[in-house]
């Protein structure tokens, strides 16, 4: 095979052997590859049917208008009402998300656009970091910082009542696990940005404030778009944080400041004792199942909306 | 030169500091002419985009740029001054290499500044966006969809978008970088026969890599080689009857032209696209 040592002829007669190996390997590379690829999508159709089926005894005793509308969520008289989980989700994630996304951009903003040299590399280094922890970390501090500081402090405050778990104290603490990762999306996608379209503002006598606003956060907007849909998505099916924080009541919060039940906190919470009644089981998931289905929508309607988004904004 | 000087620079001297020290420009002193389009040419890393955008101190974007010397626009220093930066850079506007439309509308591109700069009607901005589209031969082409997306046209469409973009802030000098460079032949033709069109009316800067470019359009040429000026003059001259060796060299097309391997930080060594013909 070694072609630099030996005489022109005699790499000749190597080449058909050669090319023979080359084009072997070439053929079942795309085998391997169309492998794994079919192995990821029979696995997710895998889970999806597994939590179909699983799902189907309670979809078959219950109404499911009746169990997203009831309240009621009491599994040992066979009550399964999602709607305080539900409102609990919704809950968390909205205000969260309000905490965050705004906060997140404007860091990213100061990030890419403003800070310089060590600044820089300090800042976006702790961002980084602070985005790898991991989320039970942030639920421990949760408890020992945040529940207190809502307890008594932020809810007399406001004039309300709280016992330290609950929707507020989740929200804030996903809005801190969230911000990071939102910032560093956001950072990536501004910063991804040819120097040209900062030149072409620029150079027409825009101030570097008008550039960010009217040229760069447009042009940079279906990166920061996802950013925030990544960030929304990990607050929805954030699962251990609400579990820890949230306090385990199944009943419509009245005040944000009230105990509750996300969807993801439902299932970890009651799995454990529950799972030996078999129609609860199923209740549970269920609720896996809704998840499924929700996060596929909101996907699937952002990707419209990116797509929007990347006609109207190109440059 | 027998015209009047509206921009010229006194003895600048630019250096990007970062990993390895480069003197971009090594202490330039050059005179641009009022209504004259002039020719920076020279090869690849020479400081041509350099000298070009440190006229409105756009190479400051870049972090690790530091510069010494002065520029003057109608006699007032550009740099020891009192005078914000974005109204210099309004008075000496900038067309980048990359045909680049803002992430708005064709209207609202040529509408970003004088947005920016005055308290205009829609109707007088309807008038401006209409005057200065014409003036880059544009309007015919875009009249019936001036509310699509600007990077919906052609490249060479683009471009002359982007000189409308400048012109409507009304500057006093326009800087042009290699604008024909990533075009194909005939958009880069229609860009050449605007900025022949426009010479008549504004002082225009032009960075170009192609000779036969800067034959057809350049009153005026400065010939750069790395970081110095090897000559400059009229374009009749320059080309007919160049004083310098070197750029007689480099004009007869087998200059021995030493490339220096490619650290030029300003982002002008890129796209070496052939002479539009």
């Amino acid at each position: 095979m070694d072609t630099t040592t030996d005489s022109g002829s005699n790499a000749q007669a190597d080449r058909p052997e050669r090319l023979d190996r080359r084009l072997l390997i070439e053929r079942l590379s795309s085998y391997w590859l169309i492998g794994a690829g079919l192995f990821a999508v029979a696995l997710f159709a895998l889970i999806v049917l597994t939590l179909v089926q699983q799902s189907i005894p309670i979809v078959s005793e219950h109404s499911l208008l009746e169990m997203l509308t009831s309240s009621n969520w009491d599994p040992a008289s066979e009550e399964f009402g999602y709607l305080p989980a539900i409102v609990g989700t919704i809950y968390v994630t909205v205000l969260s998300m309000a905490m965050g996304t705004p906060i997140a951009i404007l860091a990213a903003i100061y990030i890419a656009e403003y800070a310089e040299g060590r600044m820089k590399v300090i800042v976006s280094s702790f961002i980084d970091v602070l985005a790898a922890i991991p989320s039970v970390i942030f639920g421990l501090v949760g408890l020992i910082v945040v529940v207190p500081f809502v307890g008594d402090y932020l809810a007399p405050a406001l004039g309300t009542h709280s016992i330290g778990l609950g929707i507020v104290t989740v929200s804030l603490v996903m809005a801190i696990i969230v911000t990071p990762f939102m910032i560093s999306l956001t950072v990536e996608s501004l910063e991804a940005l040819p120097d040209e379209l900062r030149e072409a503002s620029l150079g027409v006598g825009a101030t570097k404030w008008e550039t960010i606003r009217s040229v760069l956060l447009r042009a940079a907007g279906p990166g920061i778009f996802s950013a925030i849909l990544l960030g929304f998505g990990r607050v929805f099916g954030a699962t251990i944080v609400p579990a820890m924080l949230i306090g385990g009541q199944t009943a419509i919060p009245e005040s944000p400041f009230d105990a509750g039940e996300t969807l993801p906190s439902l299932i970890v919470n009651d799995f454990g004792e529950l799972m030996s009644i078999p129609l609860t089981q199923s209740a549970l998931i269920f609720v896996g199942l809704l998840l499924l289905v929700i996060v596929w929508l909101f996907n699937f309607g952002a990707m419209l909306v990116r797509r929007r988004l990347q006609r109207r904004w190109q440059y | 030169m027998t015209h009047d000087t509206v921009i010229r620079t006194d003895d600048l001297e630019v250096t990007y500091t970062g990993k390895r020290e480069v003197t971009a420009l090594n202490g330039v002193s050059v005179d641009f002419s009022e209504n004259k389009l002039t020719a920076i040419i020279g090869p690849s890393g020479c400081g041509k985009s350099t000298l070009l955008k440190s006229l409105n101190r756009l190479h400051e974007i870049q972090p690790n740029a530091e510069i010494t010397g002065e520029v003057y626009l109608e006699d007032d220093p550009v740099y020891e001054t009192d005078e914000p930066l974005p109204e210099i850079r309004r008075r000496v506007g900038y067309v980048p290499q990359k045909p680049t439309p803002l992430p708005v509308s064709i209207y609202n591109n040529v509408a970003y500044g004088p947005k920016i700069h005055g308290d205009y009607s829609r109707e007088e901005l309807d008038d401006i966006v209409e005057t200065q589209l014409r003036k880059v031969n544009l309007w015919s082409e875009v009249e019936d969809r001036l509310d699509s997306p600007g990077a919906e046209l052609s490249t060479g469409q683009i471009q002359r978008l982007c000189l409308a973009r400048s012109l409507a802030a009304e500057p006093d000098v326009l800087l042009c970088d290699e604008v024909t460079s990533a075009l194909d032949p005939i958009s880069a033709e229609q860009v050449e026969e605007t900025l022949a069109d426009l010479k008549e009316e504004y002082t225009i800067v032009m960075v170009t890599h192609s000779m036969e470019q800067a034959k057809r359009l350049a009153d005026d040429v400065i010939f750069l080689y790395l970081g110095d000026v090897i000559e400059t003059n009229d374009a009749r001259t320059f080309f007919e009857n160049p004083q310098n060796e070197r750029t007689q060299e480099f004009v007869e097309g087998h200059a021995a032209v030493e490339y220096d391997d490619g650290d030029d930080t300003a982002p002008d060594s890129t796209a070496d696209a052939p002479p539009a013909e």
